[in-house]
């Protein structure tokens, strides 16, 4: 029992220290990146002795350093305690989101069969979707606290965005659920080893040779959906395209506006673990998480009859390292975005969240009931 | 096209250690309650003591604080701690509603409404009436409360199956028994839709 | 192990604070807030019987319960801002009389 527990710290630790980390080297790939979009250097200054380490002691030793070491400013007239709460609220289902979401497959250690995934919840992706809901709380009461009408007005904007791009997040997903039958994304994550060759009913065996060879991962199965998916999670992260709640050319910086030091930090922070947790739901959904194609527990197998056998470690090591590789591809991605595409104007936010994804997501439920019927 | 019968038969005999908070909490108090080699006082009332204490705390700075938003974020406290204790008792799908429903979208909307109608001025506190309120409630918990030490209840809940308000159970109980209800909520929730829009709008 | 009768008495403690709530506050939005107590405190009566029951009844009850409570946190909040724009104050006191 006491080994049990032991383990489930360990791979609470790992994930933890996993996210903290890629959030803090995102920040840095954030100013090279855009550097390079916008044809110029970026940030290169800082450096210990000399030694400069390829920008990455800018980021993460002299940015958390430059911001703790700033004065704390509690706006006088505001609410002291809430003005203390807020940053904690944003953080906090940032990174505790990442518990559901399955790093492995299964690891053998002697006869234990660890699961590597640190909560094994029979919710599932809802818990995801309670997590997304409590990070509303962040917004409002930082706006709130902070009396300013600047920042409330970003406050109360950010927080209807977040509210109604939670509806079309949830009601994108539901097409993936229906067609993996489960709502555990361990068990999503299992049902993408299949071969779309094994599920195709015998009035389209016709289309063998063409799309047969492909694991049914979401994004083949799905392909409305991870649009949506994407579109509706990268507006709850409140990323650009989707910042006019912070923006920074026409709201003073929005609802963080009288944060200093640690706690927008702590805002900061919670947003670039946000996109890693937005990178991961989005490989575990569509992607096919941690799945390399034709790769079993045993080693390959591949369509064409050939195989590989691998040793059970070194199946983990690819496992593992592939859900790397498309986590940091998806951050990658949203920054990419970020620089690439201009800002959205508050109605138009709206109706898009309203308007178009609500109802192509309905649609897309739908088609897919019909769809699941007619492949049976 | 269910994705559950893919598991290799290799791995369906060999017990899963401890994957989801409930065995968790059990293995825990199981382990804390083997060492201390007590019976009347084990992990999960320890566990359950501490939640009921923290709740009563929130729920009495709901009613007493001044600040409405404070009474606002008291109370998301408490329904959070009342979405852990379902979880302890055997309801997670209840438990996490709990969190997504209620403390996620209608405290929002609470704090959204106070923030548009902007109390200023802190209420005075009253001090007869507000003891005297307080005395009421008193008497109407002394009055519930010997009503709940059933002696006939049974002291040891009865084994609850792994799938015991998992989502599983749930959507077979409200697509089978209920579901008319179910039809029934979903109107009911339109009509508080277009009654809320209609309400809240401005006159001209 | 936590036996039935401390989650009932826990239930009817949340509900007489709740209670006291509706009673002594001058503030609309608070009442409301007591109100949600109170249903909250009458939710995790229905989960504890449905453990101890071992019935999914209970769960099922708590759902409705919960969109019921939706609907009606919805609707009350409605009126309360239909109300301030009229009255332009939140204490149930001024809203005693009718208008004249």
């Amino acid at each position: 029992m006491i080994v049990d527990l032991a383990i489930i710290t360990v791979k609470a630790a790992l994930v933890l220290f996993m996210v903290l980390n890629l959030a803090g080297i995102l920040g840095w790939i954030e100013r090279k990146g855009s550097a390079l979009i916008q044809d110029r250097i970026g940030a290169n200054r800082a450096s210990i002795f000399g030694f400069a380490g390829l920008g990455l002691v800018n980021t993460l030793i002299a940015d958390p350093l430059k911001f703790l070491t700033k004065e704390d400013f509690i706006p006088p007239a505001g609410d002291k305690f809430l003005h203390m709460l807020a940053p904690c609220m944003a953080l906090f289902p940032a990174l505790v989101t990442f518990a559901v979401i399955p790093f492995g497959d299964v690891l053998h250690l002697g006869d234990r069969v660890i699961n590597l995934q640190v909560a094994h919840l029979n919710v599932g992706i809802l818990y995801v979707f309670a997590m997304g809901s409590l990070g509303v709380y962040g917004i409002v009461i930082g706006a709130w606290a902070s009396n300013n009408k600047f920042s409330l007005l970003g406050g109360v904007r950010g927080s209807a965005q977040m509210i109604s791009y939670e509806i079309a997040m949830g009601l994108s997903v539901i097409g993936v659920l229906m067609i993996y039958g489960t709502l555990e994304l361990q068990e999503i994550v299992r049902g993408q080893a299949t071969l779309i060759g094994a599920l195709l009913p015998s009035w389209l065996s016709f289309m063998h040779p063409l799309i047969g060879w492909l694991p049914a991962w979401g994004i083949f199965l799905q392909p409305l959906a991870f649009l949506l998916f994407f579109t509706a999670a990268v507006a709850e992260t409140k990323r650009i395209p989707f910042d006019l709640p912070e923006g920074e050319s026409e709201l003073v910086a929005g609802y963080h506006v009288e944060y200093s030091g640690g706690k927008f930090l702590m805002f900061f922070a919670g947003e670039f673990a946000e996109i890693v947790t937005v990178a991961g739901l989005v490989t575990t959904l569509f992607f096919g998480g941690w799945q390399i194609p034709y790769l079993l527990r045993d080693g390959f197998h591949f369509p064409w009859g050939g195989q590989w056998l691998l040793p059970q470690i070194a199946v983990v090591f690819l496992q593992v390292g592939a859900f790397t590789v498309k986590v940091f591809f998806f951050c990658w991605l949203q920054i990419l975005l970020r620089w690439t595409v201009p800002r959205f104007r508050y109605d138009q936010v709206m109706r898009l969240g309203w308007k178009m994804l609500l109802p192509l997501a309905l649609m897309n439920i739908v088609v897919t009931a019909l769809w699941i019927v007619a492949w049976q | 096209m269910a994705g559950k019968d893919l598991t290799p038969p290799a791995t369906q005999g060999v017990a899963r250690p401890l994957e989801n908070p409930i065995q968790w909490f059990h293995a825990a108090s199981s382990v804390v309650s083997g060492k201390w080699q007590c019976r009347s006082m084990d992990m999960a009332s320890v566990i359950f003591y501490l939640l009921a204490t923290l709740l009563v705390i929130s729920s009495l700075l709901v009613v007493f604080l001044r600040n409405v938003v404070h009474c606002a974020m008291a109370l998301v406290t408490a329904l959070l701690i009342v979405a852990v204790l379902f979880v302890t008792l055997h309801a997670p799908m209840v438990g996490i509603l709990q969190v997504m429903v209620y403390a996620g979208a209608i405290m929002v909307l609470f704090l959204f409404v106070i923030m548009f109608l902007n109390p200023v001025e802190l209420e005075r506190r009253r001090g007869v009436w507000w003891g005297f309120g307080t005395i009421l409630a008193v008497m109407l918990a002394c009055v519930l409360t010997p009503m709940f030490i059933i002696d006939e209840s049974p002291a040891n809940p009865l084994a609850a199956t792994e799938s015991f308000g998992s989502p599983e159970m749930l959507a077979k109980s409200l697509f089978n028994e209920f579901v008319l209800p179910f039809e029934i909520a979903s109107v009911l929730l339109l009509v508080a839709i277009i009654g809320a829009v209609v309400l809240a709008k401005r006159e001209h | 192990m936590v036996a039935l009768h401390h989650y009932l008495i826990l239930s009817a403690v949340i509900f007489a604070i709740g209670v006291i709530g509706v009673l002594i506050r001058r503030n609309l939005i608070v009442v409301l807030m007591s109100i949600e107590l109170m249903l909250n405190a009458v939710n995790l009566t229905f989960i504890a019987f449905s453990r101890y029951l071992g019935s999914a009844d209970g769960q099922v009850s708590v759902f409705f319960v919960m969109a019921v409570a939706a609907a009606e946190a919805v609707i009350g909040l409605a009126i309360i801002i239909s109300v301030f724009r009229h009255r332009q104050s939140l204490d149930p006191q001024e809203m005693q009389l009718l208008k004249w």
